[in-house]
């Protein structure tokens, strides 16, 4: 097929040209990123938490300014909980994922390093916490009943405990020690006393992604025991029992011991997952709502200017056909044409759309946008313009030659 | 015909054209309005988020941040701290050097109404000093907030809000009525109207601002002395067992006390920013302070933006409404040329019949402008069914999300002068039609 004729046709049509040529540009661009942050978003709330989400339960209850040992009331609630029915584990901890707090550190490999290595979150659990979670251990040990130490004590004034062991998860040892096996290994993350690693779980992600996607995964767990004052329970149960879980545990807490406050925000790990990822569902919701409000305009606008053409240019169209065009040449001819201009448009599209993906990746941290996004969109925008220009290219191919031989 | 009618008589034109054209003329408005409700309603939360907490007062209200921290960790460039010690903030507090001034954190009590059998309960609370209520203009609708002298004698005295109020007391007057704060007794001395800066620009580590309001105010140096627990951001840099107090020590290497300050001219602003300079310079030579950071003084606004309260989020869905509005509009040029060059014959007409070149070119700017102000119509009830959407996310800025005013007239002044700018191609299109071409054939 030869497009030259179609070249001059659309240079003598340069406004209407121009126009398609950077709508398609434009929704190329547009959609191409809207596509990939649709992807970064589902990816971020799809990531594995490392704990068993769908059978865990957030229990807190507070002292009224209790002066009493805290520790061994912790240690007894821990009891309660633990013989309820329905209850497979229990622990005490300072945070856990999609809550309000976030206790982080710097990490060093040496003493009185100047500038930490890395900054990590910092999990407080006993013996039991790993369990409670459902972390999976892939090197190393969990800790021993006797390694665990009071939070309380090693904050007294003037105490001095050295916390020796810590759990610490995959991506955090692969950053410290790189290719090495990281049990045995020492970091300083607690005071001045070096720690060293006794195990490694898969993943522990940190309670929010305030220190950014990378160190999302780097998560320290110390063998210290807080209070039900400073921290939180964690009750692990069967994913149909949790509610009553929830209830019979503020019932058997409020009896054990004296009168206490229980937290009005207790809830299960996912309805608290589902309220910490809504803002991620609403993007994808709109980004999603906008490409298809995109292609459906881009592709109505096609067809109001292809049917505008078509009008323009019926008496050519009907000199082509007494001449002896067929039909199929006709919209074919219109085909081509809408092709070529889409073409255009996805080139211009295309760099549009990195030039757009170079500020996002600088104002908003997003990675580079992968090489296949390209044939995709031009596929997919390619087939869009052919959709939406078939309707003006028929009712061309049905002008009838006679229109020709009428001086109109 | 005089100027009056004549637009007139280009509105008469551009409805009657309308109603020929009635699905192109559909497709234009609908693409308008798509593009300005999805605009207007990502706007409009932009515009909620970015806006002053406190009209009138935030130009003279300043946070001063200084860095307290030693070297180790530091790289230069590094922004001050933006809490400061509590040793730094009773200095400052004490030294009295602006028209008021304020230190405080975030607290949260254990309240035991001790009547009617009502269970105990817990309530974020703030510690303060007494010039926070009038430095931000806090509403009182009984009594006022504690002298300054309470603040000296650690007085166990409380300001309540409205809320509070209404649950403890029932309402009405309940000043020096007695409550009981973590098993202590405090006084009510003042009660204040509901009071919800938006966001929580003193203390913005509560989901950036957009967290709960307190309801319950005590003095920062009554909550010391009764080790009250605090909620908020804290750092600390070093061990801090030293004394019972532990990390909320005077002397704790720790920065988690939040400072604000009125300074009423801009001479007293560069005086206090010079004040700031000599205290950083002279806690340095007395060794509290190692970095060479020079201390900061920004205004609300200032510190909002430093802090980009804004979530990314919003700023990414605005550009994004914004973007999906332009190629409507870019639609709408290729709609409206079609439309206007399709009646060639009938401009021809009306040119040979006398019919100036801006004449024609006003005429098709009132049919774009009246295209845009139906789909401004269409998008303004657009934006309102996307806020209503925002509306229903339990995100903590939900509520705010409304249409004001503003916001209204913004919706249809962007619906017609974009119109407007998307017709000025067609329109001189149109216009250059050579009428003896068009009478030609026909």
């Amino acid at each position: 097929m030869d497009i030259r004729p179609i070249l001059s046709t659309l240079r003598r049509h340069k406004t209407a040209a121009a126009l398609i040529v950077f709508e398609v540009a434009l929704t190329c661009a547009i959609i191409c990123n809207a596509v990939f942050l649709i992807e970064s978003r589902i990816a971020r709330m799809q990531r594995p938490s490392g704990m068993v989400e769908n059978e865990l339960i957030r229990f807190s209850i507070g002292g009224i300014n209790e002066k009493g040992d805290a520790d061994s009331l912790t240690k007894s609630d821990l009891a309660v909980l633990r013989s309820l029915p329905g209850v497979k584990a229990a622990t005490v901890t300072n945070q856990v994922r999609y809550g309000q707090s976030s206790w982080n550190t710097g990490l060093e490999l040496k003493r009185d390093q100047p500038v930490p290595t890395t900054n990590a979150t910092t999990y407080l659990g006993d013996d039991q916490f790993l369990k409670t979670m459902g972390l999976k251990l892939v090197a190393g040990r969990d800790f021993n009943a006797d390694e665990l130490l009071s939070y309380r004590k090693i904050r007294e004034p003037g105490s001095d405990y050295p916390v020796s062991s810590a759990i610490i998860t995959r991506s955090l040892a692969e950053m410290l020690f790189p290719g090495q096996d990281p049990i045995g290994k020492v970091f300083y993350g607690w005071g001045d006393a070096p720690t060293h690693v006794v195990g490694v779980v898969e993943h522990l992600l940190r309670p929010n992604e305030l220190f950014g996607p990378a160190s999302a995964d780097y998560s320290v767990i110390f063998p210290i025991q807080v209070d039900y004052n400073s921290g939180i329970y964690l009750i692990r149960t069967d994913p149909a029992r949790r509610q009553e879980v929830l209830k019979s545990a503020a019932e058997a807490l409020s009896k054990n011991g004296p009168l206490r406050i229980v937290d009005v925000d207790n809830d299960t790990l996912e309805n608290m997952s589902d309220k910490f990822h809504q803002t991620d569902r609403s993007m994808v919701w709109l980004l999603a709502s906008v490409c298809i409000a995109l292609l459906i305009v881009t592709a109505l606008g096609i067809v109001g200017l292809a049917s505008f053409w078509v009008q323009q240019r019926t008496k050519q169209i009907g000199v082509r056909r007494a001449l002896g065009a067929t039909r199929g040449q006709i919209l074919r001819y219109f085909q081509t044409e809408n092709f070529l201009l889409t073409s255009i448009g996805i080139g211009l599209g295309m760099a549009l759309a990195f030039a757009i993906n170079l500020a996002l990746m600088r104002y908003y941290e997003l990675p580079r946008l992968p090489g296949f996004y390209l044939p995709l969109g031009a596929l997919c925008l390619w087939l869009l313009g052919q959709l939406a220009v078939y309707g003006p290219a028929r009712r061309a191919a049905m002008v009838p030659p006679a229109l020709a031989t009428r001086s109109a | 015909m005089t100027g009056n009618s004549q637009f007139g008589y280009y509105v008469q034109l551009a409805l009657r054209s309308f109603k020929r054209n009635k699905v192109l003329t559909a497709l234009m408005v609908v693409a308008i309005a798509l593009g300005i409700g999805a605009a207007m309603t990502t706007l409009t939360v932009f515009y909620v988020l970015s806006g002053d907490p406190l009209p009138g007062r935030s130009e003279h209200l300043f946070h001063p941040r200084m860095d307290p921290r030693p070297m180790a960790g530091y790289t230069p460039g590094d922004e001050p701290h933006e809490d400061m010690t509590r040793f730094d903030a009773e200095a400052l507090l004490r030294e009295k050097r602006g028209d008021r001034q304020a230190l405080m954190s975030g607290g949260d009590v254990a309240i035991e109404p001790r009547r009617d059998g009502l269970p105990p309960f817990r309530q974020i609370s703030r510690y303060t000093s007494t010039d926070f209520f009038a430095m931000f203009g806090v509403p009182f609708q009984y009594g006022g907030p504690w002298p300054g002298e309470d603040d000296a004698r650690r007085a166990r005295v409380a300001v309540i809000g409205a809320a509070l109020n209404e649950k403890l007391f029932g309402g009405g007057n309940s000043v020096g009525k007695s409550l009981w704060i973590d098993k202590s007794e405090f006084r009510v001395v003042g009660v204040i109207r509901d009071w919800n800066p938006q966001p929580k620009f003193y203390d913005l580590s509560d989901r950036n601002g957009f967290g709960e309001r307190e309801l319950l105010f005590l003095p920062f140096s009554t909550s010391r002395d009764l080790n009250m627990s605090s909620q908020g951001n804290f750092d600390c840099w070093a061990e801090s067992n030293l004394d019972a107090e532990g990390s909320r020590g005077i002397n704790a290497p720790c920065a988690w006390v939040i400072y604000w300050v009125e300074l009423g001219t801009p001479e007293k602003v560069a005086a206090y920013r010079q004040y700031l300079q000599n205290y950083v310079a002279q806690q340095r030579s007395a060794g509290r302070f190692e970095r060479p950071t020079a201390p900061v003084l920004e205004d609300v606004m200032q510190w909002l933006d430093f802090k980009r309260v804004v979530p990314a989020d919003v700023r990414l869905q605005t550009w994004l409404a914004f973007g999906f509005l332009l190629v409507c509009l870019l639609n709408t040029v290729g709609l409206l040329l079609a439309k206007f060059l399709r009646r060639s014959s009938e401009i021809g007409v009306r040119r040979a019949l006398g019919a100036s070149r801006r004449a024609i070119f006003a005429q098709c700017l009132v049919e774009a402008g009246t295209v845009g102000l139906a789909g401004g119509l269409l998008g303004l009830l657009l934006a309102q069914v996307g806020l209503w959407a925002v509306r229903q996310q339990p995100v903590s800025y939900a509520a705010l999300a409304r249409l004001d005013p503003t916001m209204l007239l913004v919706t249809f002044l962007l619906a017609v002068v974009a119109s407007v700018l998307a017709g000025l191609l067609p329109a001189w299109r149109a216009c250059q039609v050579t009428p003896a071409i068009q009478l030609k054939s026909q």
